[in-house]
């Protein structure tokens, strides 16, 4: 073990999981000194190709609030064939099949190595993916063909005995029925009146099965699959049938006039949809996929009126109190969303439209069920297609990149608290021994509920040491988490995987080097950043903006090194030093900024930026920013003005977006055609050069990022101005005029600025 | 009770008998009730007696008497017609005996019998000589008939046998025509032929058997016991009997009370034997006694005002009348008035006992005629529908009716005529209760007659006659009066030279716009008159502008949507696929504006149970697309593109889904139905399509699934007979009316098709249908086999027929009467405009005006009724009907423009509504009541005085009494146990859109004998009374009502008609679930189902075909229909109910 980053990487390649801190302050009033909390970035399903799941049941701790798994922290008496848990330090017997165990003849789950394992346990009956397209037909001709061709195509990249069922919606909704020969069937709802999980139940006529329960059981059990699969069907069976279907999908036939939008009804379809599934699928996976093309304009949902003379809601509007469908509808797709939840079945969104559609009210669709967020200017764009794709991508091991209902439970040795968590998921309101009174995120709950979810899904979850001071931990003591995580795979089989870590105690005023050495500032950040953007979420931005320079300043004042009112003494710790250009980032970032942003925007950076893993996330608030010249093979360069240079292409990766950027001079050689020129034909490899690489990462980054290829002086280049950090400004005028970087017109601080603010409050005492 | 009896034993027979004694009693007793009469009387008693002495006269004079009553009744102004009628019928019959006449008087004579029958059925008790006559009728018969049952002609010829009675006869015409006594012919006639018709009566025992007549004869001689058989014998025999009984009869007398009643009885008994134990029964009758009134029989004569046409006459019942009388007649001209009186007499007659002790005391004089005749009313001595008719036919048939003249009275509705538009709307359009309207309300109210009109729109002309003609005035619309609103007409007065015009309807006056002037000629009149028709015509269309069409926007076609249940019944009994199959040739016959290639209509389909199912047939879709709609809370149509097609764009996509529709539902085990989002649902559509339309549901049960207007099984026989049966007509929910009016609203007609196997609350489900101006069918325990055609039939019609949409109609009228109430299948938001959504060439509206104000007897009284609809291509229309009718300062005038069938449509109508808010006897009540108020202002203010015991009859209205029992006895207005509580609220809604035609056959169903119809030619056979007497067990008779035709066979009927006609070889093997008549090649079964299918094309509806077979279970329901008789359900006969009509009178008058 070399160096921290060295044991911070293996630990997250082994075990998916980063820590703010890798040694932990003992005391539960060192730890809140620490300023940024105990926290970890947890990968549940990251992808180990090289772990083979075992295919047997977990062993339990026996204490029932406890319930551990066992694991290769827990002493083993192997000639007892006893074993202590780590948590509660009960004694447990092992099960009869673990008769055989010895030193040398181990299970999997107690050796080191296998700090994360996966199991599969045979439980239940197996029920297939389900996927149900809900589709918005209130699209332009274009738009809709597009989306057809999309949808048509996806059935061939589906599990061949998926489930799929088909809702289109537009003035009214439909609900196809896809097993009918001869006409094509659909039940039909207006979208201007909620309906209960009930009444739609109803109404489809899934609720009759109470009749031939009543008259024989025998007769019951083929009756439920057959009554449901009406609307859902194996794809294998119907491909033919929707393929039709699809092709003869209309645009929404009714009128619309001059002046008006046309009438969506996006919340009663969804309603469907969430009903339809309750109904018949429950606490099976199921993915729900909403494809839309503009805002809901009618019943419950309805986030714009149909007048066209009135705007959809801005910020503006928002901060003026000035929305009057926004709470309304917000409320109609939380709840919602909870109860989707509750069935275990996740909702995507694929928004295409130029305006706004809706997802500031809609988000917590995706957010609280893990599903997708997709937000494109049309479905006739690659950004659409590719990333619907990729929706269906199978992982290493050809298994799709999906997974379902997962139970996400979080257990600590008695020294920690849970005190929440951020990402896709909904509390299970269990409470427990180790759950914190204090909330960070979702809290409350040692159990968390994530409904769909990929090998990238990260959540952060947020401990407290809850260790008194006066009561020291032995040296070489350790604390310990388990993840145990019980998910639907793909494959329809019931799998759980159990990740258990364990790191030291450090008394903080003793051992604080410790400490600082192991603090993981590319984790602090995130999960810092986090909570940063779960509090904008529920909170005024500006606040948060303040919450976050105050840790900030907090921190440095903590670990800074410096003579008190000295700013230029000021020093950071290696370990720290990334952290403040970081936050600087962060407090330019979308996901805390809203000006420039529609609310629309600002839900779907956030969206993302909650269940992307670490790496992702730190693309995300730190845009990277590479160099292509004659002068040299390519570079990472600063995310700063002066990086913006004639004879230079950049390329930025904002996750969300790939600018390839031709600086002055190469664009007007471009202009000038040398690279058709055979002479020049290294000025053509220069060019390609970027084009390659934001190829390999647009192929691999899901959503597909918006793609800009923009030179200088262009329109799109706006994009790049707007990330990099200002350090040539108007305003700076001793940098006017100079070879080095391009001026940005802007009022914001510099990094240099900033960094300079900063050390002035840290190392004031005022303070 | 005990009156039946009698009338069982009696009255076949002694009805006859009776007749001639009760005549001649009565014409006593009528003598003595009237002073006038009396004095008349007096005399004529003198000769009565004398000419009963005389016996042989007498004997024919009551036969001829009766004539020679008619007579007398045709000398009368009112009479006069009758009289003449009763002669000649009494001729012929008499005379029928002598060569020349009889050969044609014989048909005549028949009728004339019958109709004295009747008489002599009113003048014994009018309510047990009813069902005396029948059943005596034939078992006298078999006895009497023994000898000559053979043939009903025979019968009759043995009566014309007495020569000398024809003189007599002839004599006695003369004399009653001489006699002029005005006073007795008309009762005589009535009553007198009643009498007289003891003939006819014996016809009705004919049908039992030939002998019948004979029977009757005997009967009257019954009384006196021994003659029954010489009657049967010898036509002659039996009058010269007669006579001599009446002389005993006047021996009696003295005793009289006693005799009479005995007498009385005896006749009408006709058994003598029985007559004994009649006499009790006769007590009961008492009062029919005093209805004896059979006095209203002469009355109707006259009625007849028209002396001249005496000749007409003839035919009419009016004769037989006369003929009782005749008796008396024939010694003395005045006798005819005796007779008159004789009518009161004979009222005494059946009554004499009653009579006597009541109401005639001074009678006793009669007591010598009456007790012979004692028997009740001959039912063939009252006023005979069919008489009137045929009359009616033979007299106004040929020529065709020209409009022009104000006040007119047209042919009666059953009279085939062409019209002749000539300045005022045809009757086929509109027609009066009277054509002549009193000039002040007073006069209007002392009257009781009411003023309506029955407007027919849209009918349908045969093809001899012009659809009316369209007119444009261009851009600015029609022309029309400043002030009120009416549009020109050809009463409007051009005046300053045609520069303005003065309104007939207000007298305000307009400018005449610059494009519409034109010069006047020397009369006055444009110049332009014939060439406008807005100007010369009485009906005409505008074309309207867009001011006249809803949101200012000219409308679309109008659309059809089909609604198909398609519950697990309606699929199992393969009404599904049935409508699906029918449904796909069905559509290539929508209907289409005069010249269009194709129709304008766009259609639409929905099915449905608990849940709709809409269906998208654009025309570019490979295959149909099914829409499911289970919010049926909240209704609403989930496509907008595709539900409506052009049929011939959508052909392939709208015939796989018919073939598909039973397919998919073929499983269904739905069983609960929705209704009201089924009409939300085509309303919606319609909207959607901002169009109007016609629904066309298929239904088969109570909507109990929940869902808005849910229903709930409220059917209770208890509330029958109760303050609370007229909840029973009420619809049960507010949901329809509210649904009704939205409908409306936007245009949207619904008709129904109900396949009900029990109660589904017809009265709820049909008020949209009602108030949306649409029809109901009903076809209860639907059945593919025996129903197919049927509904066919219907749907076809249905579909097919004219049809205008979002109609709104505006009836103006001169100042001094007003529109103020309105009765058919529609909605009015407001006092004066009836709103249709959808308006069909079948829908009647009656209209009922008051006065407001006086009227001038020189303008006369306007009416001007404008409908603006939406044609089926979408066209905004205006059609206008035009009628001027006189008005009148006397009393008498209005009686005698009156129309007696357009008058029972009114109160028909008037009565059905009324069970809704009153109770069902109330509404019977107050309609005898209106009647009696109407009959006896008659009788005080235009009859000529006479005694108080006679019934007089307005000669237009002498029909009254018979149709208004048979609205009384309708199924509405006095259910039998075997009606169900639908069948009346379906009735009822039927009823209220009725034209005049519909309304007379479907109270007075018209009843053909087949094997009488002669098959070389194309007329149908001559129709007979609607009283099972009529009835021959060897003949097959056809009886339809506009809903039902019955063919019933009676069991003597020759094998080789059986096999002509069903195709089996004997009546045992006739099956009786037979839908229709089998088709096979000889003359009488070509003939028999050739009159079918002309009635079929008459009636708006297909009518059910029910076998019949004499003394089956079914007979039951026949028997329902012959209205003259006394029902099962407590309904009177005819003659009981004029006796009862006499008896109110009576009381009003006193």
């Amino acid at each position: 073990m070399a160096t921290y980053l060295e044991f911070i990487q293996q630990n997250e390649e082994r075990d998916g999981v980063r820590f703010s801190w890798n040694v932990w302050p003992s005391s539960r009033l060192e730890a809140t000194r620490m300023v940024v909390p105990l926290a970890c970035l947890l990968t549940p399903l990251r992808e180990r190709p090289d772990l083979p799941p075992v295919q047997y049941e977990p062993v339990l701790c026996s204490r029932a609030t406890c319930k551990a798994v066992l694991n290769p922290l827990c002493q083993v008496d192997y000639r007892a064939k006893l074993w202590a848990c780590n948590f509660c330090f009960q004694r447990n017997q092992f099960p009869p099949a673990y008769a055989g165990i010895s030193e040398v003849n181990q299970p999997a789950e107690l050796m080191p190595q296998f700090s994360t394992i996966e199991y599969i346990v045979q439980r239940g009956p197996q029920t297939p993916l389900i996927f149900l397209y809900v589709v918005d037909t209130c699209l332009e001709e274009e738009d809709l063909q597009a989306l057809k061709e999309s949808l048509q195509m996806s059935l061939s990249l589906l599990p061949a005995d998926a489930l799929v069922g088909l809702i289109t919606f537009g003035r009214m909704i439909q609900v196809h029925e896809l097993s009918c020969e001869g006409i094509s069937k659909s039940y039909v709802f207006r979208g201007t009146k909620d309906l209960t999980a009930k009444q739609i139940q109803d109404m489809l006529g899934l609720s009759r099965p109470a009749v031939p329960i009543q008259q024989g059981r025998p007769l019951q059990a083929p009756e439920q699959p057959v009554i449901s699969s009406r609307f859902l069907q194996p794809v294998h069976k119907i491909d033919m049938n929707l393929t039709d279907l699809l092709g003869e999908l209309q645009r929404d036939p009714w009128p619309v006039t001059q002046g008006k939008r046309p009438l969506r009804s996006t919340g009663v379809a969804l309603s469907i949809a969430v009903g339809l599934l309750e109904g018949t699928f429950p606490n099976t996976g199921a993915r729900i996929m909403l494809f839309t093309g503009g805002p809901p304009t009618q019943g419950p949902g309805m986030v714009v009126g149909d007048e066209l003379k009135t705007p959809i809601r801005s910020w503006h509007d928002i901060e003026k109190d000035n929305a009057r469908f926004m709470k309304k509808a917000t409320k109609h797709y939380e709840t919602l969303a909870n109860r989707t939840a509750t069935n275990g079945h996740c909702i995507d969104i694929y928004a295409c439209a130029l305006d706004q559609t809706g997802l500031l009210e809609m988000k917590c669709c995706a957010n609280l069920t893990g599903g997708h967020m997709v937000m494109g200017d049309s479905f006739n764009t690659s950004l659409f297609k590719q990333t619907f794709q990729r929706v269906f991508n199978k992982g290493l091991n050809g298994e799709f990149r999906m997974a379902f209902g997962a139970n996400l439970e979080v257990k600590t040795s008695r020294e920690l608290k849970i005190a929440g968590a951020i990402g896709p998921c909904v509390s299970l309101n269990v409470k427990g021994p180790c759950v914190s009174e204090n909330e960070l995120g979702i809290g409350g709950t040692s159990q968390w509920k994530i409904c769909g979810l990929d090998p990238c899904t990260t959540l952060a979850i947020y401990f407290e040491v809850v260790n008194q001071h006066n009561a020291p931990i032995p040296q070489g003591g350790r604390g310990a988490v388990q993840f145990v995580t019980q998910y639907q795979h793909s494959s329809t089989q019931k799998r759980i995987r159990v990740t258990t870590i364990a790191r030291n105690w450090a008394d903080a005023q003793s051992q604080l080097q410790h400490i600082e050495a192991a603090f993981d500032q590319e984790a602090a950040a995130v999960l810092m950043a986090r909570l940063g953007v779960y509090r904008a979420e529920s909170e005024e931005g500006p606040d948060v903006l303040r919450w976050l320079d105050r840790q900030l300043i907090r921190l440095c004042q903590k670990f800074g090194q410096y003579n008190k009112d000295d700013p230029n003494s000021f020093r950071l710790s290696e370990s720290f030093s990334l952290y403040p250009q970081f936050m600087f980032h962060l407090r330019r970032s979308p996901f805390l900024q809203v000006f420039n942003n529609s609310p629309d925007e600002s839900s779907y950076y956030r969206h993302h930026f909650a269940r992307q893993d670490l790496t992702q996330s730190l693309i995300m608030i730190q845009p990277i920013l590479y160099a292509y010249s004659f002068h040299g093979p390519p570079e990472p360069v600063l995310l700063d003005s002066s990086s913006i240079l004639p004879d230079r292409i950049l390329l930025m990766d904002t996750f969300f977006q790939i600018v390839i950027y031709l600086g002055e001079t190469i664009a007007q050689w471009q202009k000038a055609g040398y690279q058709d020129m055979p002479e020049y034909e290294n000025f053509k490899h220069l060019l390609q050069a970027p084009l390659d690489d934001a190829q390999e990462i647009l192929q691999t980054r899901f959503p597909m990022p918006r793609y800009v290829h923009t030179e200088h002086g262009g329109s799109q280049a706006r994009f790049l101005l707007s990330k990099v950090n200002p350090s040539q400004t108007h305003n700076n005028l001793y940098a006017w005029g100079q070879e080095s970087g391009a001026p940005i017109l802007t009022d914001d601080v510099s990094l240099q600025v900033f960094m300079d603010h900063l050390k002035k409050l840290a190392v004031s005492s005022a303070a | 009770m005990s009156v039946n009896q009698h009338t069982h034993a009696g009255p076949p027979y002694g009805q006859p008998q009776p007749g001639y004694q009760g005549y001649q009693q009565p014409a006593y007793g009528g003598q003595p009730l009237p002073g006038v009469p009396h004095t008349q009387y007096g005399a004529y008693n003198g000769p009565m007696p004398g000419y009963q002495q005389p016996v042989p006269p007498q004997g024919y004079f009551p036969s001829l008497g009766f004539p020679s009553k008619g007579s007398p009744v045709s000398l009368n102004s009112d009479t006069s017609l009758a009289p003449n009628f009763i002669g000649s019928v009494r001729a012929l019959p008499t005379s029928g005996a002598p060569p020349p006449a009889s050969g044609t008087s014989l048909p005549s004579g028949h009728q004339g019998y019958s109709q004295f029958g009747q008489g002599d059925v009113q003048n014994g008790i009018p309510t047990s000589t009813a069902p005396m006559q029948r059943p005596p009728a034939s078992q006298p018969f078999l006895p009497g008939s023994a000898p000559a049952p053979v043939s009903q002609p025979s019968t009759f010829q043995q009566y014309g046998p007495p020569p000398s009675s024809v003189q007599q006869l002839s004599n006695h015409m003369a004399g009653m025509t001489i006699g002029s006594t005005s006073i007795s012919a008309p009762p005589p006639a009535g009553l007198g032929y009643g009498p007289p018709t003891s003939v006819p009566p014996v016809s009705g025992s004919f049908s039992a058997t030939g002998s019948g007549l004979y029977a009757p004869y005997t009967a009257s001689q019954g009384p006196p016991p021994p003659s029954v058989p010489q009657g049967l014998p010898l036509a002659q025999p039996p009058f010269s009997g007669q006579p001599v009984p009446t002389q005993r009869l006047p021996t009696e007398v003295p005793g009289f009370a006693p005799p009479p009643s005995s007498t009385g009885i005896g006749p009408s008994s006709y058994p003598p034997s029985t007559g004994a134990p009649r006499p009790p029964p006769m007590p009961g009758p008492p009062l029919s006694g005093q209805t004896v009134a059979g006095p209203p029989m002469s009355q109707p004569n006259h009625v007849s005002s028209p002396p001249p046409p005496s000749t007409l006459s003839g035919p009419h019942p009016g004769p037989p009348m006369s003929g009782l009388h005749g008796p008396p007649p024939p010694t003395h001209p005045p006798q005819p008035g005796y007779q008159m009186q004789q009518n009161g007499s004979f009222g005494q007659v059946r009554g004499p006992q009653p009579n006597y002790s009541g109401a005639y005391p001074g009678t006793p004089n009669y007591g010598s005629q009456p007790g012979p005749p004692p028997k009740r009313l001959d039912p063939d001595s009252i006023p005979s529908p069919i008489q009137v008719i045929e009359d009616d036919r033979s007299n106004r048939g040929s020529e065709p009716f020209v409009t022009g003249v104000r006040g007119q009275v047209p042919p009666l509705v059953t009279t085939n005529f062409l019209v002749e538009d000539q300045g005022n709307a045809s009757p086929r359009y509109i027609r009066c209760t009277s054509y002549n309207i009193p000039c002040t309300s007073d006069m209007a109210k002392q009257s009781q007659v009411p003023l309506a009109a029955v407007i027919k729109p849209l009918a349908t002309l045969p093809p001899e006659e012009t659809l009316p003609y369209l007119v444009d005035h261009g851009e600015s619309g029609p022309v029309r009066c400043n002030r009120c609103k009416a549009y020109m007409c050809p009463f409007m007065q051009f005046i300053e030279g045609g520069r303005r015009f003065q309104c007939c309807f207000c007298s305000c006056v307009t400018e005449v716009p610059a494009h519409y002037f034109q010069h006047l000629d020397h009369t006055g009149k444009r110049v332009d008159f014939y060439d406008r028709p807005e100007l010369s015509l009485g009906s005409y269309e505008f074309l309207a502008t867009v001011d006249y069409c809803k949101n200012n926007k000219f409308p679309s076609p109008p659309a059809f949507i089909f609604m198909i249940d398609v519950s697990y019944n309606a699929v199992k009994s393969g009404l599904v696929r049935l409508i699906c199959e029918e449904l796909k040739s069905i559509l290539d016959y929508l209907p289409r504006e005069g010249n269009m290639e194709e129709s304008a209509i766009r259609v639409g389909f929905v099915t449905y149970n608990k849940v709709l199912h809409f269906y998208n047939v654009k025309s570019s879709l490979a295959q149909p697309q099914m829409m499911v709609v289970s919010d049926v809370a909240d209704m609403f149509v989930p496509l907008l593109d595709g539900f409506l097609v052009n049929v011939n764009e959508s052909r392939t996509v709208i015939a796989s889904l018919l073939d598909q529709i039973p397919e998919m539902f073929a499983d269904t085990r739905e069983t609960e139905t929705v209704f009201g989002p089924v009409i939300q649902a085509g309303l919606e559509a319609l909207k959607a399509a901002e169009c109007a339309g016609k629904l066309f549901i298929f239904h088969t049960s109570l909507p109990i699934a929940e869902a808005p207007g849910k229903l709930k099984n409220r059917d209770d026989k208890k509330l029958i007979n109760t303050d609370k049966e007229k909840t029973l007509f009420q619809p049960q929910t507010s949901f329809y009316s509210n649904l009704a009016k939205d409908c409306v609203a936007q245009g949207c007609c619904v008709d129904l098709f109900l396949f009900p196997n029990q109660y589904l609350d017809v009265a709820t489900l049909g008020v949209v249908t009602y108030q949306t101006g649409g029809s109901i069918y009903k076809y209860a325990y639907f059945q593919l086999e025996t129903d197919q055609d049927r509904f066919l039939n219907d749907l076809r019609r249905d579909v097919q027929k004219e049809v205008g949409f979002d109609a709104v109609m505006r009836v103006r009228t001169s100042t001094g009467i007003r529109a103020t109430d309105f009765f058919g299948a529609f909605y009015m938001s407001n006092t004066t405009d009836v709103e249709m959504a959808g308006l069909d060439c079948d829908k009647t509206i009656t209209v009922e005006f008051k006065h407001d104000d006086k009227l001038s007897e020189d303008s006369g009284a306007l009416l001007q009724c404008a409908l603006l609809y939406t044609s089926c291509a979408g066209q905004r229309r205006l059609r206008i009907h035009n009628l001027s009718l006189n008005c009148c300062t006397q009393l008498a005038d209005l009686y005698r423009n009156c129309e007696t069938d357009t008058l029972i449509n009114y109160l028909a109508k008037y009565a059905y509504r009324g069970v809704l808010n009153s109770p069902v006897k109330a509404v019977r009540d107050s309609l005898i009541n209106q009647c009696a108020q109407i009959l006896a202002c008659y009788r005080k203010n235009c009859a000529s005085p006479s005694s108080a015991g006679q019934l007089i009859l307005p000669e237009c209205m002498k029909l009254l009494p018979v149709y208004l029992n048979c609205v009384l006895k309708s199924d509405v207005l006095q259910p039998g146990p075997e009606v169900t509580t639908d069948d009346r609220a379906y009735i009822r809604q039927l009823v209220t859109s009725m034209d005049v035609a519909e309304t007379n056959v479907f109270f007075y169903p018209r009843l053909l004998p087949l094997t009488k119809a002669d098959v070389d030619s194309d007329s149908l056979p001559a129709a007979i009374r609607n009283s099972e007497e009529r009835l021959s067990k060897g003949d097959i008779y056809l009886l339809e009502n506009g809903l039902n035709i019955f063919v019933w066979v009676g069991v003597n009927v020759q094998q080789a008609l059986i096999q002509n006609l069903f195709g089996v070889s004997s009546f045992s093997q006739i099956s009786s679930t037979l839908s229709t008549l089998p088709v096979l090649e000889n003359p009488f079964s070509k003939k028999v189902r050739s009159i079918i299918d002309m009635l079929h094309l008459q009636r708006s509806r297909y009518m059910k075909l029910i076998i019949v077979k004499q003394e089956d279970k079914l007979e039951m329901l026949f028997k329902h229909f012959l209205v003259e008789d006394k029902s099962l359900t407590g309904g009177a006969s005819y003659v009981d109910f004029l006796c009862h009509m006499h008896k109110e009178i009576r009381q009003l008058l006193s």
